[in-house]
């Protein structure tokens, strides 16, 4: 019988949550990595013991972990005691930085700053790991101040995309309130060089060579707390989500506003539709209707948390514009939670499983495509992320 | 040898309990021994310095014998008690955060 692998990555370690099919009974693994931010964890879709965690602190910097049997030991990689040093320098590992190199980089540019002067990109952490569907050892990584990395020896080497960083609009990116995240990395499985990625705030972007080139696709979005409210960059993308079935369909939660795309994210229509707010951070496709997606709907950009303290889902079987409220098994009051980018999943199971994860420390399910809910946990530290994974 | 005192989480990191002794190339100064315990330990190479500048962390700071080192240059030679091992080299996050 299969079996789901939920990753949670919180504000003070991880948290691997397993279960069997029904998704009914589960067993809580870790803390992993304690007392650390794990911003993101992330299964290969071709190895699913092979696992990756973004472990990173304002103290001590970022760190690359890596199991390769399911979460029950981890590993950096490259970063392996060595009890008797020779002269031979150490492997690299851990080491992110931005490509200067006249062969391949870009010259270290600017962008600006929440005052709208001009600021140096400055490493801070990765936000969000992507493996490869075609490659176990190929795996990419989002980071702030936003930029794209690529490994393609299983996490110990990283080497930036710069072209994306390169591009031209670059000065007019700004951090938003989290910082200038390269947070959503979307890989098309039915085109190796094609990538998706959204970063706050700039907006989103798709190269069709690889990552050599980048285009910003951020026509059909209005933000009106821009000078220009349709700026082709500039804009407070929170997430981006697709349905790997229907590689060119894009559903976006703005800061304000859901957006759908039809055409790999050439054209935004909005998509809110009756949500009693569009104010949001995640976004999530159901893994066999692709024209069922999920929000949680926040109060707005100043009060992040559920309206009137009723934590709930909304969900589209059309694509969008008309949404209905699950409130099955969610709190009915006094519910003052965020959902942050990243903590909402999708299994693959035949009857869907949803999950997302809140800032209070509970990790939620829906075994039955957002009917009914339950919490997995209840206390965990604030989660910055969810994945999951379904094990044959 | 010299003996070098991690913040906790990076004697987590580097799975070691206690100090740390590391031979160090005469006479020792702060370089010397980060480049000891960073070929010892290379899953600890970006979280004392920085992986290109090779400074220290904001965050972090160096003490020995009752002295913040954290501002010395990194060359310059270890007081005789840290070469000699009688006294540890402590490295040591900020109190700071939640």
């Amino acid at each position: 019988m299969s079996k789901v692998r939920v990753l949670v990555g919180t504000h003070k370690g991880a948290f691997i949550l397993t279960s069997d099919g029904k998704r009914k009974n589960w067993q809580v693994g870790g803390p992993f990595f304690a007392g650390w931010e794990i911003y993101h964890m992330k299964g290969s879709p071709l190895n699913p013991d092979r696992i990756y965690a973004s472990q990173t602190s304002g103290w001590f910097g970022q760190i690359m972990q890596r199991s390769d049997d399911g979460g029950k030991t981890w590993a950096i990689p490259g970063g392996e005691t060595v009890p008797v040093p020779g002269p031979e320098a150490a492997p690299p590992s851990n080491k992110f930085v931005y490509d200067v190199s006249p062969p391949s980089g870009k010259p270290l540019t600017t962008h600006q700053w929440y005052d709208g002067t001009q600021h140096p990109w400055e490493f801070k952490r990765v936000w969000h790991i992507e493996p490869s569907p075609a490659h176990s050892d190929t795996v990419y990584a989002g980071v702030e101040d936003a930029a794209l990395f690529k490994s393609t020896d299983g996490g110990q080497s990283w080497h930036e995309l710069a072209g994306l960083r390169g591009h031209g609009t670059g000065p007019h990116w700004q951090p938003g309130a989290g910082g200038m995240c390269l947070h959503t990395v979307i890989l098309d499985p039915s085109d190796p060089d094609r990538i998706y990625i959204a970063i706050s705030a700039a907006g989103a972007f798709r190269t069709d060579d690889g990552g050599k080139t980048w285009k910003p696709i951020n026509k059909g979005l209005f933000s009106k707390y821009i000078p220009d409210p349709t700026a082709e960059v500039g804009h407070c993308v929170h997430h981006v989500a697709m349905n790997p079935g229907r590689p060119g369909v894009l559903f976006m939660q703005k800061h304000w506003d859901v957006m759908r795309s039809d055409d790999a994210g050439d054209n935004w229509t909005k998509i809110s539709g009756n949500l009693p707010t569009d104010f949001g951070f995640v976004i999530d496709v159901h893994a066999h209707q692709p024209e069922t997606i999920y929000v949680v709907p926040i109060k707005s950009d100043s009060e992040h948390y559920p309206l009137e303290g009723r934590l709930r889902v909304y969900r589209s079987r059309t694509g969008g514009n008309e949404w209905e409220e699950l409130a099955n098994g969610l709190p009915e009051k006094d519910c003052y939670v965020n959902v942050l980018r990243d903590a909402m999943a999708v299994d693959a199971l035949d009857e869907c499983g949803i999950y997302f994860g809140t800032t209070g420390g509970q990790v939620y399910v829906s075994p039955d495509g957002g009917d009914n809910w339950a919490p997995i946990v209840h206390d965990l530290p604030a989660v910055l992320s969810v994945e999951v994974q379904t094990i044959p | 040898m010299i003996r070098v005192e991690l913040p906790y989480h990076l004697r987590t990191l580097a799975q070691v309990k206690g100090e740390v002794a590391l031979d160090v190339p005469a006479p020792p100064t702060m370089r010397g021994v980060l480049d000891a315990l960073e070929a010892r330990f290379p899953m600890l190479r970006g979280t004392i310095r920085d992986h290109v500048t090779q400074q220290r962390r904001p965050f972090l700071r160096f003490f020995a014998c009752a002295q913040d080192l954290s501002h010395e240059p990194q060359d310059a030679p270890l007081p005789d008690a840290i070469a000699s091992g009688r006294e540890p080299l402590v490295i040591i996050g900020a109190i700071a955060g939640g």
